[in-house]
């Protein structure tokens, strides 16, 4: 083990121990393994089994109906998403919204890393802030849309997708971000950094060389909250967007309208966009490591 | 270094603030206010401060079935959520080597629920598979747009959100407790009751915030699969505010805002979930 994987991972216990620990006896897995396995299996099944249908019925020609059985193969539906006059603006809301999450995710990341740093200690008025913070998060979407809509209303502002929704949405991934930025840097210890001053390190040089190295992949892995939460944020942003609906309200929209394949194409062509992100999330977060692991010497 | 740490403190945690006044504390004094205002029936507000739409709420019987409806999904779903993600994560914690969580969130939630449809209706997947079984001979009409598949989308979206704030607190299990205790003799079912479920406490505590209140600020979900047979505390105020009755919207805001506040403390007097997140 690196001292970086270390750092990463302290609960970390080897696959041998946990075994021991939990199936001493004879060897084997206990029982209890199969039936928690079955849980997790039923799980994973009930989570990803319904939208693996709408893939799938995604893929029918124009015969296709809403339901089981599969009439036929085309894209038809995905060209009838693009084309037809009913399903609105489905190409510009989906660039808004790719884009909106883009800026959300640089300021989630950016801001929670902040705060993540202040908190590691104890300072006048903390308590305050951690309390707004967990309001935010937990206030209903509609009621803090509402209360920005007016608010625009009173100061005479515009909503727009990329001022007054970035913020609204900040209001919803930042108490996300910061909770994940908590968790990962109550795994940092603060000795690397002290040894970073005590070797003449500016306080910005440590940051730059110490503790963001260190904690990169908790760092992205804030970011693809960000990214995540802000791409499927429907609530806070009902009121603020102004007049350019995001992917969400198109959908909403289209939900009223439509009922065809059309619908189940949409949700492919989104989980192909979710999927290529976190593929490269996780990606980025394994070769960080990887690196990291052949640059740091083992102990 | 006291001084310079408790300032630097502050300047870390001001672009936070930049955000949280403005678009959390700024909106809930507006919608305060307004919910104090009376209404000039176009959308805009009278500066004549009233006690109305407050009286207007409490002496409304439509008032008291929302709260009991959106509070009966609530806990329904709690309950769900709870049972399956303490399982899950219980399973990926001691039982999985890599917890590689690529549960991730796929696709958007509007579009996450209706994929429910080619499973639950009418003459969906489960239904059709009964009826060739020789179960039942009419479709099972309870399966959509009810009651029952409003739990089962909000369980569906909302597990993940009770098995990551409890998997992040087992895993920090020291497993030398859990052996000590073998070696004391403790059944499994002892070391779940009286070591994995106590320390596991705050996770609990924490994604019970998350799945309240979320399941209590929804209306989409319960607007779609209940095929409008089920109506919300949120969605009522989304039809005042689309009638743009926004004072009579405002105060049944700040009513929902206090509900929510009083569960998230209740929740939180349990434990200490800021200890837990930052130590």
């Amino acid at each position: 083990m690196t001292a970086a994987d270390h750092a990463v991972r302290p609960g970390a216990v080897s696959k041998a121990m946990v075994a021991h620990a939990i199936a001493p006896r004879a060897g084997g897995r206990p029982w209890t393994f199969y039936v928690l396995l079955t849980v997790f299996v039923l799980y994973v099944l009930a989570l990803y089994g319904p939208m693996i249908c709408i893939y799938i019925l995604s893929f029918q020609d124009v015969r296709g109906g809403l339901v089981f059985p599969i009439k036929g193969f085309s894209l038809h539906w995905f060209v009838d998403l693009f084309t037809q006059v009913r399903t609105g603006d489905v190409k510009g809301s989906f660039d808004r919204s790719v884009k909106l999450a883009a800026i959300v995710t640089v300021i989630t990341v950016v801001v929670s890393f902040l705060a993540g740093m202040a908190f590691r200690r104890r300072f006048r008025g903390d308590g305050i802030v951690f309390y707004l913070m967990i309001g935010s998060l937990v206030a209903p979407g509609l009621v803090l849309s509402i209360g920005v809509g007016l608010l625009m209303h009173f100061i005479g502002v515009e909503g727009r997708w990329y001022t007054t929704a970035v913020g609204a949405q900040l209001s919803w991934t930042l108490p996300f971000g910061v909770l994940v930025m908590f968790a990962v840097m109550s795994r940092f210890d603060r000795a690397w950094e002290e040894a970073a001053y005590d070797l003449g390190a500016t306080r910005w040089q440590a940051i730059r060389l110490v503790v963001i190295p260190i904690l990169a992949p908790g760092i992205v892995a804030v970011a693809l909250f960000g990214f995540t939460l802000s791409y499927d944020e429907f609530a806070r942003t009902l009121q603020t967007a102004g007049s350019l609906n995001t992917l969400p309200l198109e959908i909403w929209t289209i939900t009223l309208n439509v009922t065809s394949p059309s619908l189940y194409a949409l949700g492919t062509i989104t989980t192909i966009v979710s999927f290529t992100i976190i593929v490269a999330c996780l990606g980025s977060i394994a070769l960080m490591q990887k690196r990291r692991a052949s640059r740091v010497p083992a102990y | 270094m006291g001084a310079r740490d408790r300032i630097f403190g502050w300047v870390y945690v001001s672009p936070l603030l930049l955000v949280l006044v403005p678009f959390f504390v700024a909106p809930l004094l507006v919608v305060i206010t307004a919910s104090f205002l009376e209404s000039d029936g176009f959308g805009g507000l009278i500066a004549t401060p009233t006690l109305g739409n407050y009286v207007d709420i409490f002496t409304s019987l439509l008032t008291f079935n929302l709260y009991l409806e959106t509070i009966k999904f609530t806990a329904l779903t709690w309950f769900f959520s709870l049972i399956i993600g303490f399982w899950v994560a219980y399973f990926l914690v001691f039982h999985v080597r890599s917890p590689l969580l690529g549960i991730g969130f796929w696709t958007s939630n509007i579009i996450r629920m209706i994929s429910w449809i080619p499973l639950l209706g009418k003459e969906g997947l489960i239904n059709m598979s009964l009826i060739k079984a020789g179960v039942v001979h009419e479709p099972l009409e309870f399966l959509l747009f009810s009651s029952f598949s409003v739990v089962v989308a909000y369980v569906h979206q909302l597990t993940i959100f009770m098995v990551v704030p409890i998997f992040n607190a087992m895993a920090r299990i020291d497993k030398r407790v859990v052996e000590a205790a073998l070696d004391a003799g403790a059944s499994r079912f002892d070391i779940v009751r009286l070591i994995v479920l106590p320390l596991s406490k705050n996770g609990i505590a924490l994604g019970s915030i998350f799945v309240v209140s979320i399941v209590m600020g929804d209306f989409f979900v319960i607007k779609v699969m209940s095929g409008g047979g089920s109506a919300s505390v949120v969605g009522a105020l989304y039809e005042d505010v689309g009638v743009l009755q926004y004072p009579s919207a405002a105060a049944s805001a700040v009513l929902l805002t206090i509900v929510v506040t009083l569960l998230v403390t209740a929740i939180l007097r349990t434990v200490d979930v800021r200890k837990e997140i930052a130590r």
